[in-house]
């Protein structure tokens, strides 16, 4: 069979980001919502992420992954919102051509009024780190290894090492702990971990799990099963020191690498991506470079509080919507955010100066009495870590009054 | 007396504190730049509390993840994974429901934090 037809509003995705674009729109009197999603649940990843820690923003309340995506998926149903399960996305054209696939209704072709992407991210897999070894089984992302342990119920392993103290790859080192499996030793590129300090805390300190600074895999050990990992210390360029080497035995590789922005879909419909976040540039109202379509959370930037995706997905069913009422105001004069001094990215990249705006942005650099600077106004933080993101938010009249560009630069003293 | 090294987790500074110990009890501190990082360590030290999670074995195949309704002792957290590692449940489940009251004689309780049909 095949489906074809006009939909008012086609969201990519059905995870935090989705799921609240979608609800939003439907608040906003949409009635044609269609969210898309490739897999056999929605909630995307949270329904994996069996700890706590998510909502408090939000909710005001700490919630686990679970907990909190369930609260969006009951009322998405509630609300009578069509979600399609198990149908991917194949392309998108500038012409909001959606063109889909399921098992059910075969092939699906839509002509969307508005589209919001809302793919989310995906792990930097073993591939792009170019280690050398065989290829023997016991090699997971972080990802992977939650949903085998957390969604099916399989221990991924005995004794493993983590490579990358990003936050998914923390909280593995603790599920594992907590499940009896040897963490031997979490290994990191870089002179402070990748995650927050509250993950370091409660997912490796209190288990004794070693955290390996300035140190990479080397090698990988193992025919049929991984054997050990040989880690070796970093120079400066994070490239490894010859005679450093140690080999450490272990049956399992956990990959923690890093989150890329999933941008295939946006690309091939033609439009602008950001270098920096990976994902597309978006305005404060999450509009992309290309008319009705609009991007929210984890294809943006990779976002560390699920709170900030769910704000980005409102703010994006929100424009959507007023998109097709005709209500949203044209980008009349675009400022490009200009990331400077010590800021990696900045989020909205392009600002049309009819609202108010939230900056999310990420530093290089940890820095203590830090003064974030956004178009020339400034703002206090204690301390700032390239692990957190920073938010800061400048009202309509104080936008009204920047210049065509606006710099964003955050000075401060070093931190330890 | 004991000294304890301690990473305060209430602000992005985190503060690398040296807590002195005494009977169980913070007597004293260095390297803490502020009021609610003295009361941070304090409590990490006499009485650390964390949130529990894990998940339980579903008869027929699969897990449901739960977790405990409020914060438990630190070092009772493997002993409760023990605990709910014997523990198997059957559908139907609904979210929030109760699947071992009182966790350890803890005084909490540990919920799905899914639904199972």
């Amino acid at each position: 069979m095949r489906v074809e037809g006009e939909v008012e509003l086609v969201v990519v995705g059905g995870g935090a980001a989705g799921l609240a674009a979608a609800l939003k729109a439907r608040e906003e009197g949409i009635e044609e919502i269609w969210v898309l999603d490739r897999n056999e649940r929605p909630g995307g990843i949270l329904p994996q992420c069996i700890h706590t820690g998510f909502g408090l923003h939000y909710f005001g309340e700490n919630l686990t992954g679970p907990e909190y995506i369930h609260r969006f998926i009951r009322r998405a149903r509630e609300e009578g919102i069509t979600i399609k399960l198990e149908t991917m996305v194949l392309r998108l054209t500038k012409e909001r051509e959606v063109v889909a696939v399921n098992p059910s209704e075969g092939l699906l072709k839509l002509k969307a009024g508005a589209v919001i992407l809302a793919m989310g991210c995906r792990e930097r897999p073993r591939g792009s780190l170019l280690i050398p070894g065989g290829r023997p089984a016991g090699i997971f992302t972080a990802g992977t290894a939650q949903r085998l342990l957390d969604l099916e119920g399989y221990l991924p392993g005995r004794e493993v090492v983590i490579l990358g103290s990003g936050d998914v790859g923390l909280i593995m080192a603790r599920r594992f702990a907590m499940e009896g499996v040897e963490v031997k030793a979490v290994v990191e590129l870089m002179p402070y971990p990748g995650g927050l300090g509250r993950n370091v805390v409660q997912c490796l300190e209190d288990f004794g799990i070693p955290l390996l600074l300035r140190r990479t895999v080397t090698h990988i050990h193992g025919r049929e099963r991984v054997e050990a990992v040989t880690v070796a210390e970093v120079d400066g360029e994070g490239n490894p020191i010859p005679g450093t080497e140690r080999k450490i035995p272990c049956d399992t590789l956990v990959l923690s690498v890093g989150l890329i922005p999933e941008n295939e879909l946006s690309e091939g419909a033609g439009i602008e991506l950001d270098e920096r976040t990976g994902g597309p540039f978006v305005d404060e109202f999450m509009r992309t470079s290309l008319e009705g379509f609009f991007a929210c959370g984890n294809v943006v930037t990779v976002f560390d509080l699920v709170d900030h995706v769910t704000l980005t997905g409102e703010r994006a069913g929100k424009s959507a919507s007023q998109y097709l009422k005709g209500e949203l105001p044209p980008p009349r004069r675009v400022r490009e955010v200009r990331p400077g001094e010590n800021v990696r990215l900045v989020v909205p990249q392009r600002v049309s100066g009819e609202g108010p705006v939230t900056f999310y942005l990420r530093v290089s650099r940890p820095l203590r009495e830090a003064r974030v600077e956004v178009g020339g106004k400034s703002f206090f933080r204690k301390a700032v870590r390239p692990p957190e993101m920073l938010t800061v938010e400048l009202g309509k009249e104080e936008v009204g009054g920047l210049g065509g560009e606006i710099p964003v630069r955050v000075l401060g003293k070093p931190l330890g | 007396m004991e000294v304890k090294e301690l990473t305060c987790v209430i602000c992005p500074l985190g503060c690398r504190a040296k807590v002195y110990v005494e009977g169980g009890r913070a007597v004293g501190w260095e390297h803490l730049e502020c009021k609610a990082g003295e009361e941070y360590v304090k409590r990490e030290v006499e009485r650390p509390l964390r949130d529990f999670f894990t998940v339980v074995r579903v008869k027929g195949g699969g897990v449901l993840p739960v977790r405990s309704t409020g914060p438990i002792p630190k070092e009772r957290l493997k002993e409760a994974v023990k605990e709910l590692a014997a523990v198997e449940v059957e559908g139907p489940v609904r979210m929030g429901e109760v699947v071992v009251k009182n966790l350890l004689g803890l005084g909490v309780d540990v919920v799905a934090t899914w639904e199972l049909e």
